[in-house]
C-alpha cells in the first residue's frame, strides 16, 4: 500500500514480527489494544478505552485510566476498536478463489439431498480469501456447503487463524444447509430429469426426507437388534436436525419460499434459520411470530436479471430489525467475480440504509455470534471471550477507512494495513 | 458532436429528423415560458473536477448547458432563471461509466470469435430497470458494452440518460448523424472456447491479427480501386468496422485483466496503430511504466475481492493509485451488473482507500471517462458551455452514508430521491428490478424542482 504508514502502525508492524517469533505458545505476554474509541459491543462505547488480552482469552475491557495493564504487555493502537467480526454466513474456504474446479468444493450437484456432506472435510485453511477477509477485520466465519441443493451439506464455524482446519474450528457443524426455490432446482446434465424440477417437488422431497428419518429413528430404537437398520449417515445427519440439535439453514428468497420453510419447520419442530430471505419484508410478522433468525443477503446483493432476488432491498437489515427479529449479515455466495463480498462493506450499506452504528456493527459482530451459535467464544470485547479484535483509522463503515490491524486469540494477524 | 441543440434534445427529439417534425414537436409540447429553461441551483458546495472546488456556489443552467459556475458571491442569477435552494448540498458532473452492461444488450452470437459488425445498440431495452437504478447511482453516459466471450463481440453504444422511448434518444452522435460507439475487444481467458473460438493466448491474437490484416487490405483495395464501380470490393461490415478502427474513426475498448494479455494489447496496437483503452485491467499494477509509455488509458474496475477467475486472480484495490502515480489516464466503471450503477461512487472511494488522489478519483468518474469516450469537450466536468448533465449530493462523494438525491441530464431532473418511484428504484424493494412501463417520455419542464 502506498499511503502513509502511521506511527501506529510501526508499533503493530514490530509487534506482528514478535508474534510470528512467539508463535504457537499463546503469548505468555499479554496485549493491550488501545482505541479512541471501543466498541465492546457489550455494552455503551468507551472512550479511551483498553482491551486487556491474556493467554489468548480477554481479562479487562474498561477505560484507559482506570484499567490495570499487566506489566510489559505489548501495546496497539487504534482510532476505532471493535470486536473481531462475524460474518454470519460465507463459503470461503470450501469455494476457492480461482474458481477451477479444482478448488470449488461448495456444492455437489449429484445428488439433491445430501446432509451428510461434512464442511470440515472440505475446508481450506490456506485459501488466499481468508487473508483477503481477515486483511478487513474479519476473524470468525460461518462457511459450508453453498446454496444451490435442496439439501447440499453441513456447514461450521472457522476462526480465520490456524494451518489445519482442526486448529480453525470452532464448530465442526453449525448448521445443514437447504435451498427452497428456484436455486434447489436440479442442475446440471439431464437436469430435466432429475428431481427436485419444482418448488412443491422440492418440498415434497424434504418432507419425504425427514419421515425416513423419523422412521429410520424408530427402528434404530427397536428391541430386536436384528431389526435395526445398519447406520445410515444421511439419516444420522438428518436425526441431529429433528434433535434440534442442529438448525437448518434455509435459503429461500421469494416470500412463498420462506413461508414453505416456516411451514417445514412448525410441522417436524425444526430450528431454522432463514437465509438470503429477499423478501423477507413482507412476512415480517410471520417470522416475528416463528422465532425465527434470519441472515440476510448481502446488502450489495445483485438483484437484476429477474432472479429469485430481484426485489432485494438495501433497506431490508433495517426493515427486520424495527421489526423485532434477530438479524446478522453475511458475505454469501459468489460464483464468479469477486469471489467473495466482504461483510464490512455490506454492513456498511446496511449503516447508510436504516441501521445505526452499533445495531449495523451488531449485525457482524455480537447478533452474527448468537445466530451461529459462537456468543460464549466472540463477537464482543468482553472478560472470558477470545481476544479477537479488528483496529480501524477511523469509522469502519467508512470506505476511505482502514483496517489497521487483526488480532485473534490475541495474537496479530495482518502485516498491512487495508 | 452534433451542433448546439436546443429544449426539443431534452425530449429525446434528434435534431437530424426533419424540420418538419422538429417544428411540430416543438410547437406542441415546449414549456411556453422561456423561464423554464434557465435554472439557478444556488449555495451548494461545487465539485467542478480539474479545478478547485468551490465551497459555496451558484450554477446557471440555460436551456439544458452550464451558463455560469463560480462562487454565489460573484455569479450572477439571471432576472428569469428559476432559483433551487441546494444549500448544504454537494453539486458535482453526472458519472460517466466507460463500461456497462445495462439494458440487456447482446453482442456477437456462437458463430464466430471476430463479430466486429454487430451492434449493441440494436438489442437494448431502454425499459430495463437498469437505467433507472443508474441514474439513482447518479450515472448520466455509459458506455454500453457487448460481453468479453470473443475476441471481438462488437460495436459499444454511448448513451446519455435522458428519458427515452427508444435507444434513438439515449444516443450521442457524430456531426455525420452517426451514433457513436467504439468497437469492444477482449483477451485473455473468456474468449476462449471450442473453435472456432481461439483454445490459446497465442491464437487469439493470431486471429485478430489476420482479421485486422485483412481489412487494411480491403481498405486499400477500395483506395486502389479510386472509384471505379468495376474494380471496387463488395462491401463488406465487418471489415468496414475494423477500417474505423484502423482509421481511428472508433476507439477500441479493449477487455484485458492479466499483464501478459495487457501488453499483447499494447503490441497489437503499436502493430495496428488503432486508439484503445485497456479495460478491467487487474494486473495493470504490474505493468503501469508499459502502460504510461504506450500513453493509452486503463478504465479500471474495483472489486470486493480477487479471484473468481484465473485472470483476476492477482486482482488489487492499488490498481488506481499506481496507474495514477504512474501518470496513466485513468477512469473507473461498474461494468454492472458485476458492480452496481447505484454504487460507482463507492468504486472511487475504495480506490481513494488504496492510495489515489482524490481529486484523481473523482475524475476517474467523470472527465477522465468522458474523454475516453471522446465527449470530454461536452460533458465529465462542470464548465460553461457543456451538457448541464450534474448530481446533488447529500455529502461528500466518497462517505458510505451519502445519498445522490437529484441527478440532472440537460438541466431537466431525471431523477429524485424524495421521488417515491425514483426511490424504489435507488434502494430496491418490490419490483424494483421490474421493466418500466411504457410511456410518453419526453413531456414536461425541462427541469423540475428540487422537493
Amino acid at each position: 500500500m502506498r499511503h502513509a504508514h502511521s506511527l501506529h502502525w510501526a508499533v503493530f508492524l514490530s509487534a506482528a514480527v514478535t508474534a510470528v517469533v512467539a508463535r504457537g505458545a499463546f503469548a505468555a505476554d499479554a496485549l493491550v489494544v488501545h482505541g479512541d474509541v471501543v466498541h465492546t459491543m457489550a455494552g455503551p462505547p468507551i472512550g479511551d478505552g483498553v482491551v486487556v488480552v491474556e493467554r489468548g482469552k480477554i481479562t479487562a475491557v474498561g477505560p484507559a485510566a482506570t484499567t490495570p495493564l499487566p506489566a510489559g504487555a505489548r501495546l496497539l493502537r487504534a482510532a476505532v476498536v471493535t470486536p473481531g467480526l462475524v460474518d454470519a454466513h460465507s463459503v470461503v474456504g470450501l469455494s476457492g478463489f480461482l474458481n477451477q474446479p479444482q478448488d470449488q468444493d461448495q456444492l455437489d450437484a449429484v445428488e439433491a439431498i445430501q446432509p451428510e456432506l461434512r464442511a470440515i472435510d472440505a475446508y481450506n485453511p490456506q485459501e488466499r480469501l481468508i487473508e483477503w477477509l481477515r486483511g478487513f477485520g474479519v476473524t470468525t466465519i460461518h462457511t459450508g456447503h453453498a446454496p444451490g441443493a435442496l439439501v447440499a451439506g453441513q456447514t461450521m464455524v472457522v476462526k480465520l487463524s490456524g494451518n489445519t482446519v482442526e486448529e480453525a474450528t470452532l464448530v465442526p457443524t453449525a448448521m445443514v444447509a437447504v435451498t427452497l426455490g428456484d436455486a434447489a432446482r436440479a442442475q446440471g446434465p439431464d437436469a430435466d430429469k432429475k428431481s427436485p424440477g419444482t418448488r412443491s417437488k422440492a418440498v415434497a422431497m424434504l418432507r419425504a426426507e425427514l419421515v425416513k428419518t423419523q422412521e429410520y429413528l424408530r427402528k434404530r430404537g427397536l428391541s430386536d437388534e436384528s431389526k435395526r437398520p445398519d447406520p445410515d449417515l444421511r439419516r444420522e445427519a438428518l436425526a441431529k436436525v429433528l434433535a434440534r440439535e442442529w438448525p437448518l439453514l434455509v435459503t429461500a428468497d421469494r416470500a412463498h419460499d420462506i413461508a414453505s420453510a416456516l411451514r417445514i419447520a412448525e410441522e417436524f419442530d425444526l430450528r431454522i434459520v432463514l437465509d438470503s430471505a429477499a423478501e423477507a419484508y413482507l412476512l415480517t410478522d410471520r417470522i416475528r411470530a416463528a422465532g425465527v433468525s434470519v441472515v440476510i443477503h448481502p446488502t450489495m446483493r445483485r438483484s437484476g436479471g429477474g432472479g429469485d432476488t430481484e426485489n432485494l432491498s438495501f433497506e431490508t437489515a433495517a426493515t427486520l430489525r424495527k421489526a423485532g427479529i434477530p438479524i446478522a449479515l453475511q458475505s454469501g455466495y459468489e460464483s464468479y467475480v469477486p469471489k467473495t463480498r466482504v461483510v464490512l462493506f455490506e454492513a456498511g450499506l446496511a449503516a447508510a440504509h436504516g441501521l445505526s452504528f452499533e445495531q449495523a456493527l451488531a449485525t457482524i459482530t455480537i447478533d452474527a455470534a448468537r445466530i451461529v451459535g459462537v456468543a460464549d467464544r466472540v463477537g464482543s470485547l468482553e472478560p472470558g471471550k477470545d481476544g479477537d479484535v479488528a483496529l480501524y483509522d477511523g469509522d469502519p463503515f467508512e470506505y476511505t477507512t482502514h483496517c489497521t490491524g487483526v488480532v485473534i486469540d490475541g495474537r496479530p494477524m495482518s502485516t498491512e494495513p487495508r | 458532436m452534433c451542433g448546439r441543440r436546443n429544449a426539443a434534445d431534452n425530449r429525446g427529439v434528434d435534431l437530424l429528423r426533419s424540420v418538419a417534425v422538429t417544428a411540430l414537436v416543438l410547437s406542441s409540447v415546449v414549456p411556453a415560458a422561456a423561464a423554464e429553461n434557465v435554472v439557478a441551483f444556488v449555495g451548494a458546495r461545487v465539485i467542478p473536477i480539474g479545478r478547485p472546488e468551490i465551497a459555496v456556489g451558484t450554477l446557471v443552467v440555460r436551456d439544458g448547458r452550464i451558463a455560469a459556475v463560480g462562487p454565489v458571491d460573484a455569479t450572477a442569477i439571471p432576472p428569469d432563471a428559476r432559483r433551487i435552494d441546494v444549500g448544504g448540498r454537494v453539486i458535482m458532473p453526472g458519472l460517466v461509466d466507460t463500461h456497462s452492461h445495462v439494458g440487456g444488450g447482446q453482442g456477437g452470437d456462437g458463430s464466430g470469435p471476430v463479430q466486429p459488425d454487430v451492434r449493441i445498440l440494436d438489442s437494448i431495452n431502454v425499459r430495463d430497470a437498469g437505467f433507472r437504478k443508474c441514474l439513482a447511482g447518479g450515472l448520466t453516459t455509459l458506455n454500453i458494452m457487448p460481453g468479453s466471450g470473443h475476441l471481438s463481440s462488437g460495436q459499444t453504444v454511448y448513451v446519455k440518460l435522458r428519458r427515452a422511448g427508444t435507444i434513438d434518444d439515449l444516443l450521442y452522435r457524430d456531426a455525420a448523424g452517426r451514433p457513436l460507439g467504439g468497437l469492444k475487444m477482449a483477451n485473455g481467458t473468456n474468449s476462449q472456447r471450442d473453435p472456432p473460438f481461439p483454445g490459446t493466448r497465442g491464437k487469439s491474437a493470431a486471429l485478430v491479427r489476420q482479421k485486422f490484416l485483412k481489412a487494411i487490405a480491403h481498405r486499400d483495395k477500395i483506395a486502389r480501386a479510386a472509384g471505379d464501380a468495376e474494380k471496387v470490393p463488395d462491401r463488406d461490415l465487418e471489415l468496414e468496422s475494423l477500417i474505423d478502427v484502423l482509421e481511428k474513426r472508433k476507439i477500441v475498448h479493449h477487455h484485458c485483466h492479466r499483464a501478459d494479455d495487457i501488453i499483447t494489447v499494447l503490441r497489437l496496437r503499436e502493430e495496428f496503430g488503432f486508439e484503445a483503452v485497456l479495460h478491467h485491467v487487474s494486473e495493470a499494477w504490474k505493468v503501469a511504466p508499459e502502460i504510461a509509455r504506450s500513453g493509452v488509458g486503463c478504465s479500471v474496475i474495483v472489486l470486493d475481492s480477487p479471484g473468481g477467475k484465473i485472470e483476476a486472480a492477482d486482482f488489487s484495490l492499488v490498481t488506481g493509485a499506481v496507474l495514477e502515480e504512474a501518470g496513466v489516464p485513468c477512469a473507473l466503471h461498474t461494468d454492472d451488473p458485476v458492480t452496481d450503477s447505484r454504487l460507482f461512487l463507492r468504486t472511487a472511494a475504495l480506490a481513494v482507500r488504496a492510495g489515489m488522489s482524490r481529486a484523481g478519483a473523482l475524475e476517474s468518474l467523470t472527465l477522465a471517462g468522458a474523454k475516453m469516450l471522446g465527449l470530454g469537450d461536452r460533458i465529465g466536468s462542470l464548465d460553461v458551455g457543456k451538457d448541464a448533465d450534474l448530481i446533488v449530493l447529500s455529502g461528500d462523494p466518497l462517505g458510505v452514508r451519502t445519498k445522490v438525491l437529484a441527478t440532472f441530464v440537460e438541466g431537466r431532473k431525471v431523477f429524485d430521491l424524495d421521488d417515491p418511484e425514483d426511490r424504489l428504484f435507488a434502494v430496491g424493494g418490490f419490483g424494483a428490478s421490474r421493466d418500466q412501463k411504457a410511456e410518453p417520455c419526453c413531456i414536461g419542464p425541462a427541469t423540475g424542482a428540487m422537493r
